[in-house]
């Protein structure tokens, strides 16, 4: 199909828009774009249970091409509205936005498919028409804060890095040229429903059908981790990778912590989760399925009863494992029980015998801050490398703020008491108030080691219009990231096999021997002296004292000159004189 | 003599040694506020090291605020950093020996040439100086430097300030020595190192017309032909300066980030002057005014001390570097130290001194209680900011009234010398002196 001919079809939809669209339409247009959701439910090792979203919409259109041909994309369908604008107006390649509440623990809950730094996440590849970057990019950012009720108003050029190795597109690359590229985390953003709200209603069928009726705002932040994201990005549109789709992926996970809300025993259902079931599909999804990861069930040979029975199970690999989990197809009118038309899956399992250790994931880290007082500090982050016999290396940002001042002589490596010298390392200082210290190094991680990287700063002291309120709160940093091609232990399925479930497609990889991560330490809360803040008027009136001091005694040496004083007349003797003359007696 | 200077610079050196030889003293010390500022701070000097070190501009960030010189010097000598910055106090204390002893010879020189021509008054003779008073002032003055412990914790804090100072002091023996182009070079080298020191192109100027017998005054062609060699070399050294540490670099950076870092008061590090507080506190929309009205106290006394002092160009020099070390954006305590070494010089005032008991206590008690309060508002968290600022305004005042107290004295000291000590008034009483 040529470009006319599809210009043709599109025309053919712009004519026919008002009428409600026929199956006909669908099958004329419906190619043009594709809503496709999945659930995956993964039980924890914790004993909590993971719940993650995602809903994938892909558009048949080439932004880039269109607007250098000046044609206006006015016709949408499943793609949101509101979303398509601002990319098109922006002329944004690829858009990574994420909120998070709660922090992933990935030490006992193993590898996330996609981890968030806790607060709000956005980075924005532009193309390459964009000449004014920094300002494209602050009215993106006020345009995605009004979009999504979010404080994304607050990146300025403070928060805002350039990365230069860090992050990769994520989408099919033309050319990697990072200057096109804005980073920026606000570690303090609270995520709540006024954030959910926005991000359900860019969604197809709403929150009104599909699995989307699970999304209930009164549950999902009844959770110990919450984290949704928006991520926009072109991909091949066919496996030649002749011409562009544009893909918009809403993701949204959260875990639910089941242990101890009660529920000891490993036991869990849709409605325990989200006191919501399933009624029906959305009719605008190509593809909607539910997956449960059985993998560890599996392994333990544990007695649990999933019911409805699955009717399919599958074998993937994701993060270098073999996974295997039990698939529902929502399009499948069967799965619905008769009575009452919806669907409550649930798992009913024995509690483990004993204590299961937690699959300690390949690569995690740990942040903190040492130090005592307010005058400086260090900060120190732990990364661990789990794989037992390869080493590999991974790529460290560090984004801190200008008030933090990082000295770079007192950064240090060590791997097992060793020093470790990174080979590449890319620091762009800070300057005050204008922009923050960016630090991004390749360090090798030696198979099962523990590598400790440290780093001095100092606490600086504010003008008091700068502190936040409640400033003794203390500032967040925000979370540093590390990505890294991680070995797999299996032989892993390249990208392009269309029968895998999505949500292992969500980082393009080039080889089968590696996978890759990224993931995000802690965000940090630095403490900062301050100044009193009830205190400015007498701060400038004693000051100036002090100053009208020096200037009053210079000025009086300066001016006069020295002279004898000649005794004058005393207060007294003048009254005394004064009555002296009324009485007529001689003065004195 | 000679030999009483070599055991005040090894006595110097050794207590300097002893606790460079103490890594954790050393490394508290060079941490202190007082002691260290962003201006001076040797951490910021390593730091710039290692920046250029890793191919970044040390100027690009907002830590690195010396001149290109001092990276460029320290890139050799980071390995003897020690070693330098103790010579450098050598190199003062003997420049400032050598100064006061040339500058002392020409007093007593110039005083009985006073005496004899009859300018004084008749019963001045208790405050004429005698060669046997003035012998061990230079002496006092190289151990008022050596061994006073402001200037001990700045070179073992290895502040930068240390080098300003003996280019001050290089600076004041050339003029002494009445060198007019190594002055210059002195003089242009310190204002390229901390800006403020411009201030004392006057002073210099005015003792070098003396020393080679011009006439000070602005009717003299001969005076004004010898001020505009005198500030074309100053210029002259000064666009050389610069210029060369463009090309050290090949960058202009270095301007915004030295200079208006010092004009301009961004990092509000706590120090022992006055504007950090006030800044913090200001009010954003006066603060470009506040800026000009305290940055203005530098330069702003210059002009009228010039024609008070027209005649003592070394006394106008010592309250420059004074009011310089008062009201300077970052001052420290080598600031400090450099014009308390020359308060020997001045002993003689010692009779008309109306405070100096009072501010000898207010500059020790607050010397010791900067760090006791720094301790309850940074790390015991039981003060706050305030008690700091508190002791930073104690601390100024008395700077202030010394300095001020000085300049009065040596102002009646003129006075008595020309009208007579014992001044009856008409009534044919002892004299109650005023200013008026």
């Amino acid at each position: 199909m040529g470009p006319g001919c599809l210009l043709l079809a599109a025309a053919a939809c712009l004519l026919t828009a008002p009428v409600p669209v026929g199956a006909q339409e669908l099958a004329r247009c419906g190619q043009r774009d594709r809503f496709e959701e999945e659930l995956v439910l993964k039980p924890l090792s914790t004993g909590d249970v993971a719940a993650d979203f995602q809903f994938r919409t892909r558009w048949d259109v080439d932004l880039e091409q269109r607007e250098a041909q000046a044609l206006k994309v006015s016709h949408y369908r499943l793609f949101p509205k509101s979303l398509g604008q601002v990319i098109s107006k922006y002329s944004v390649r690829e858009l990574h936005l994420s909120f998070t509440q709660g922090f992933w623990r990935r030490r006992g809950w193993g590898q996330p498919f996609q981890q968030a730094p806790p607060g709000a996440e956005l980075w924005v590849w532009f193309q390459k028409s964009v000449s004014n970057i920094d300002t494209t990019w602050k009215e993106l950012t006020n345009v995605l804060s009004g979009l999504f009720c979010a404080s994304l108003n607050f990146i300025d050029s403070t928060n805002t890095v350039t990365p230069t190795a860090s992050f990769k597109p994520l989408g099919i690359i033309n050319a990697t040229d990072h200057k096109y590229l804005r980073y920026s985390i606000l570690p303090r953003e609270v995520v709540c429903t006024e954030n959910l709200t926005p991000w359900k209603k860019l969604l197809p069928c709403g929150s009104k059908a599909g699995l989307a009726v699970l999304l209930k705002a009164e549950r999902l932040f009844h959770t110990s981790y919450h984290s949704q994201a928006v991520h926009v990005r072109p991909v091949c549109r066919d496996d030649l990778c002749s011409s562009t789709s544009l893909e918009l992926t809403q993701s949204l996970s959260v875990v639910f912590d089941l242990y101890a809300s009660g529920f000891a025993k490993k036991e869990w259902s849709l409605f325990k989760m989200f006191s919501r079931t399933l009624t029906e599909v959305c009719p605008l999804a190509s593809q909607s399925t539910i997956y449960v990861d059985l993998t560890d069930a599996d392994k333990e040979n544990e007695m649990y009863e999933l019911t409805p029975t699955p009717l399919s199970q599958i074998r993937t690999t994701l993060h270098g494992q073999w996974r295997s989990y039990a698939v529902y197809d929502l399009l499948n009118p069967q799965l619905y029980s008769t009575p009452s038309q919806s669907l409550n899956i649930a798992l009913k399992g024995k509690p483990a015998k004993q204590y299961r250790e937690p699959v300690v994931p390949a690569l995690h880290a740990e942040r903190y801050v040492s130090g005592y007082g307010l005058e400086k500090g260090r900060v120190n982050t732990l990364i661990y490398n789990n794989h037992p016999y390869r080493g590999f290396p991974i790529l460290l940002m560090e984004t801190v703020p200008w008030y933090l001042r990082l000295y770079i002589h007192t950064l240090s490596i060590t791997t097992r008491g060793k020093e470790n010298k990174p080979s590449f390392i890319h620091y762009q200082p800070a300057k005050d108030r204008e922009r923050s210290h960016l630090l991004e190094m390749l360090i090798q991680l030696p198979a099962n080691s523990v590598t400790k990287i440290s780093i001095e700063f100092e606490r600086a002291l504010l003008k008091w219009t700068e502190y936040p309120p409640d400033a003794n709160h203390g500032f967040y940093v925000g979370s540093s990231v590390l990505s890294a091609l991680v070995p797999s232990s299996v032989t892993m399925q390249a990208n392009g096999t269309k029968s895998r479930p999505n949500f292992t497609k969500l980082f393009p990889s080039s080889d089968s021997s590696s996978y890759f991560v990224r993931i995000y330490t802690e965000a940090l809360l630095v403490n900062l002296p301050t100044p009193d803040f009830s205190m400015p008027y007498n701060v400038i009136c004693l000051t100036c004292t002090v100053v009208a001091v020096g200037y009053g005694s210079l000025y009086n040496l300066l001016t006069r000159t020295f002279q004898i004083a000649e005794p004058s007349d005393g207060l007294a003797k003048k009254i005394a004189n004064v009555i002296r003359r009324m009485r007529g007696v001689p003065v004195l | 003599m000679a030999a009483s200077l070599v055991l005040v610079l090894v006595a110097g050196v050794t207590v300097r040694a002893v606790l460079f030889r103490c890594p954790l003293l050393a490394e508290f010390i060079s941490e202190r506020v007082e002691v260290v500022s962003p201006l001076t701070a040797w951490k910021r000097v390593v730091e710039g090291l290692a920046l250029l070190d890793l191919g970044v501009s040390p100027y690009s960030g907002n830590v690195f605020h010396e001149t290109p010189f001092m990276i460029y010097i320290f890139h050799f000598l980071i390995d003897y950093a020690e070693f330098v910055f103790m010579t450098m106090d050598v190199l003062t204390a003997v420049a400032l020996y050598m100064a006061v002893q040339d500058f002392n010879r020409i007093t007593f020189l110039k005083q009985r040439f006073d005496y004899e021509s009859k300018k004084y008054g008749t019963d001045v003779i208790d405050l004429i100086r005698t060669p046997k008073e003035m012998c061990h002032i230079p002496l006092k003055v190289a151990l008022f430097y050596m061994l006073n412990p402001f200037t001990v914790l700045t070179c073992v804090a290895k502040s930068t300030c240390a080098i300003n100072n003996a280019i001050i002091a290089a600076f004041m023996l050339a003029t002494v020595k009445g060198s007019a182009f190594l002055s210059a070079i002195f003089l242009a080298l310190s204002t390229y190192q901390s800006l403020y020191t411009i201030t004392l192109f006057a002073p210099g100027l005015l003792y070098l017309a003396q020393k080679h017998y011009l006439f000070v005054s602005l009717k003299c062609p001969a005076f004004w032909a010898y001020s505009v060699k005198y500030a074309m070399m100053f210029l002259g050294c000064l666009l050389v300066t610069t210029c060369l540490s463009f090309f050290l670099l090949s960058s202009w950076d270095f301007i915004p980030s030295v200079y208006g870092f010092t004009l301009s008061v961004p990092d509000l590090t706590p120090n022992i002057g006055l504007f950090w507080y006030f800044f913090a506190e200001m009010f954003e929309h006066f603060r470009l005014f506040f800026l000009f009205v305290f940055q203005i106290n530098v330069f702003f006394y210059t002009l009228p001390l010039s024609l008070k002092l027209r005649d003592h160009p070394m006394f106008f020099m010592f309250i420059q570097i004074a009011i310089i070390a008062i009201f300077k954006s970052y001052p420290t305590v080598g600031d400090v130290a450099m014009y308390m070494a020359l308060l020997p010089m001045w002993s003689h005032l010692y009779r008309f001194l109306r405070n100096i008991f009072v501010v000898t206590c207010i500059l020790i008690t607050t010397s010791f209680l900067f760090p006791v309060l720094w301790h309850l508002w940074i790390y015991a968290g039981s003060a706050n900011s305030n008690f700091y600022y508190a002791i930073t305004l104690a601390f100024n005042v008395g700077q202030i009234l010394l300095v001020s107290d000085y300049f009065y004295a040596y102002l009646r000291r003129e006075y008595h010398l020309v009208k007579g000590l014992h001044l009856k008034n008409k009534a044919g009483r002892d004299a109650h002196i005023i200013l008026k």
